[in-house]
């Protein structure tokens, strides 16, 4: 719920003419204020309890928490919208690998070179899992301490969820250290009293486990402590349960603006269901419905490269195209006498080419040509491709040392540009290619036979 | 602290409810107003349970993996024989029949022919409803459709894929023989619409289902994944009569076509199963799927969900 200038010169002291804070009016003030192009700290005349009801109107509907350092270091929330379409998602969820102190020291390595080191490429994206998810299953302290301590060792970045009984979970903390900021799992409702000021000096993300009708009261508790770096747990274990969960938390966040539901989720597909199939396939739900932390059994390439992928689609911004990276492909391994076929950078464009190119077994190159996302006629009316930008790509890429067949497909959508882009590039034949990539089917292996 | 009140909404719009085959297998689908899996707190109803379809081709598969031939074993060589091994081992929802072999750019076999194998297959099924697909040819679909429509007059199929080329001829054969028609957009929400109003001029909506094209994971599943939300959106929140046919998620055949599900089993089946599972929550009335894995795993997910 975005807030009004209006709304917030309200509440400014309104000294008329004093411009302090650097604009003409309160009113002006409170607009940049307002789309957060100013800080309120710059009207020096506020009463310190407005200015923090006005950062409080000011902050997202769903706070940011972090967790780890440096190059690992996860944010999630932030989130402003219930479905994507209406904007866009901003940060995807943590993918965490659960690790429980009663798995043998074997599993526990491997485990965390798994979250370390498992990558899958995309698109020319870098896909990876984000976290560890420490748990205190025997009972044995010096057991869980010492696990703790072979993933603080395996990773200084690596961001770790410590779930464990609160006790042991600050005794673990000394062991990671607080600098890494790991997430403590988790504050219930009977915990409150017991643990201020030492959650409060831990200085860390805390998870909050409890039903919808609890979890309001013991954020506002930890809120009234300063801590507003929190994680909600419904507790409930049943996908479809978590999943209207997820639903209706989203909805109390943005739709009706309730700060104490405001904060990111943590799920774990890893207790809904018995086999990693059925975890994994529950986890892309929960990633398709808002959670902030996804908590899986186990990682396998086969079932996490899909998740990730999953992750990267729904989290990508529905207001800028999809793109691949703009180079030369190589199709069914061409060699230099191969044909050459031009399309735009436009993800589903390329996807459809590639695809249906492959699918004739003919080998062949494939130059995809930079147009912003552009699919072919959205790209030619803007400028953006056509023979000259064509011509280009080609000197840019090195495609002429590489192919000798001196032969370019353009879409049959652009047969208008052949006469250009013969301008742009003697000593090559242009043929215009089918209007759709279905058409390469037929077209492709006609034309390879041609010679 | 602040009264909370739990966010229950009321929504204008209600899917229409279509049924597809005839007699005691005929599937229900639609007739929710509600989001899928959403419906919490009493918002309304949702009557009919996602279906799943499973795939089968009018010839002999290609390229189809392992773990599904071990499955079907020599009957892949005859749909009909084929057709029948599905039902006896998964007993699904619906069958996709997909008539490949009718691509004028391959094998292109006669309406006549494809008529003959839809039909031999169909009295295998057992009463199982059947989805017949051509190869989305506006020149030779409506032939193809037409004769089947014909052929298996009366038994209610879902036939299509009814595009803007062609949808008038291929709406007419349904209407013709009593068969509901899909209505296909590309993923364009002002297609789809105008589509429907155009088919409803021929047929009654209660016998139109959506295919909006359903890209899989990796290969622009975003862009389907919000087309279906927004459509669900227009039919459900805002009640726009012309969006309130079920929808229908056909991704099988794009799913197999990925790198991924060809060179790893094990991760393809992973890949149809994450796909079902967007779609679903997306809000798909029926799925089509390939792997006797998927369907099974996809089917247990579904029924596990306690309204």
């Amino acid at each position: 719920m975005a807030i009004k200038g209006g709304d917030l010169a309200k509440l400014l002291p309104k000294r008329k003419g004093c411009k302090d804070c650097g604009f003409p009016t309160c009113f002006a003030f409170a607009m940049k204020v307002a789309s957060g192009a100013e800080d309120i700290d710059k009207c020096p005349h506020l009463d310190p309890k407005v200015k923090e009801q006005i950062r409080e109107m000011l902050a997202p509907p769903i706070l940011p928490v972090t967790l780890g350092k440096g190059e690992r270091a996860l944010t999630i929330g932030e989130e402003e919208v219930v479905f994507r379409h209406e904007k866009t998602f901003y940060h995807q969820p943590g993918i965490g690998v659960l690790i429980s102190d009663k798995e043998s020291e074997t599993d526990w390595e491997r485990k965390l070179k798994a979250v370390l080191e498992m990558t899958f490429e995309r698109i020319g994206r870098i896909l990876r899992p984000d976290l560890a998810v420490l748990w205190a299953e025997s009972g044995d302290e010096g057991k869980y301490l010492e696990l703790v301590k072979k993933a603080s060792d395996a990773s200084a970045d690596l961001p770790l969820v410590l779930m464990a009984p609160l006790d042991l979970a600050l005794k673990a903390l000394e062991v990671c250290g607080k600098d890494r900021r790991p997430l403590i799992y988790a504050v219930t409702k009977a915990d409150l009293d017991g643990y201020f000021p030492k959650l409060k000096e831990a200085g860390v993300p805390v998870a909050v486990k409890g039903g919808l009708e609890e979890l309001p009261e013991v954020t506002e508790r930890l809120k009234a402590e300063g801590m507003k770096e929190i994680v909600l747990d419904t507790g409930s274990r049943n996908l479809w349960e978590v999943v209207k969960e997820q639903i209706l938390l989203r909805r109390a966040a943005i739709k009706q603006g309730f700060r104490p539901l405001g904060y990111p989720t943590i799920v774990f597909p890893c207790f809904m269901a018995d086999d990693l199939e059925g975890q994994y396939m529950a986890a892309s739900a929960l990633v398709t419905r808002y959670a902030g932390i996804v908590v899986l059994s186990d990682f396998v390439p086969e079932y996490l490269y899909p998740l990730l992928t999953l992750r990267m689609n729904i989290y990508s911004d529905p207001r800028v195209p999809m793109t691949v990276e703009a180079k030369l492909y190589e199709i069914n391994a061409p060699s230099p006498d191969s044909p050459l076929l031009v399309t735009t950078n436009f993800a589903l464009t390329y996807f459809a080419v590639a695809a249906e190119a492959e699918a004739t077994k003919v080998p062949s190159w494939l130059l995809v040509q930079d147009t912003e996302g552009l699919c072919v006629l959205a790209a030619w009316s803007t400028g953006k491709f056509n023979g000259e930008t064509i011509a280009m790509a080609v000197k840019k890429l090195g495609v002429e040392e590489k192919i000798t067949s001196k032969k370019i497909v353009i879409p049959g959508l652009l047969a208008r540009i052949k006469g250009e882009l013969e301008d742009e590039l003697p000593g090559w034949e242009v043929v215009v290619g089918p209007r759709e990539a279905s058409g390469l089917s037929s077209f492709l292996p006609e034309f390879a036979g041609r010679g | 602290m602040a009264q909370w009140k739990v966010p229950v909404e009321a929504y204008k719009g209600r899917i229409l409810e279509v049924t597809i085959g005839r007699g005691s297998k005929a599937v229900k689908i639609g007739g929710e107003n509600v989001f899928a899996f959403n419906q919490t707190f009493d918002e309304g109803q949702w009557p009919n349970s996602p279906k799943v379809a499973v795939e089968v081709w009018d010839r002999e598969p290609l390229g189809w993996s392992e773990g599904i031939l071990k499955v079907y074993g020599d009957s892949v060589k005859d749909p009909a024989q084929w057709t029948k091994k599905v039902v006896d081992e998964l007993s699904p929802d619906l069958l996709f029949f997909y008539l490949i072999s009718t691509d004028p750019n391959e094998e292109d076999r006669s309406p006549d022919e494809a008529a003959r194998v839809v039909k031999a297959a169909y009295e295998a099924a057992g009463g199982v409803p059947f989805i017949v697909y051509g190869v989305g040819n506006d020149s030779k679909d409506p032939e193809v459709l037409r004769k089947v429509a014909e052929a298996l007059k009366g038994e209610n199929l879902l036939i299509g894929p009814a595009i803007k080329e062609d949808y008038e001829p291929i709406a007419q054969a349904a209407k013709d023989f009593d068969h509901c028609v899909s209505s296909q957009a590309p993923m364009d929400i002002n297609l789809q619409k105008e589509m429907d109003v155009k088919l409803s001029r021929i047929l009654p909506k209660e016998k139109i289902v959506l295919d909006p094209l359903a890209p899989c994971v990796g290969v622009g599943l975003e862009y389907g994944f919000s087309i279906f939300e927004r459509q669900k959106h227009a039919a459900v929140s805002f009640g726009d009569e012309m969006m309130q046919m079920p929808m229908l998620a056909n991704f099988s055949f794009e799913v197999w076509k990925t790198k991924e599900a060809k060179e790893n089993e094990k991760m393809g089946i992973m890949w149809e199963e994450m796909t079902a599972m967007a779609y679903l929550v997306a809000g798909a009335n029926i799925l089509v799927v390939r792997h006797p894995e998927t369907y099974r795993r996809v089917k247990g997910m579904i029924e596990s969900y306690k309204g």
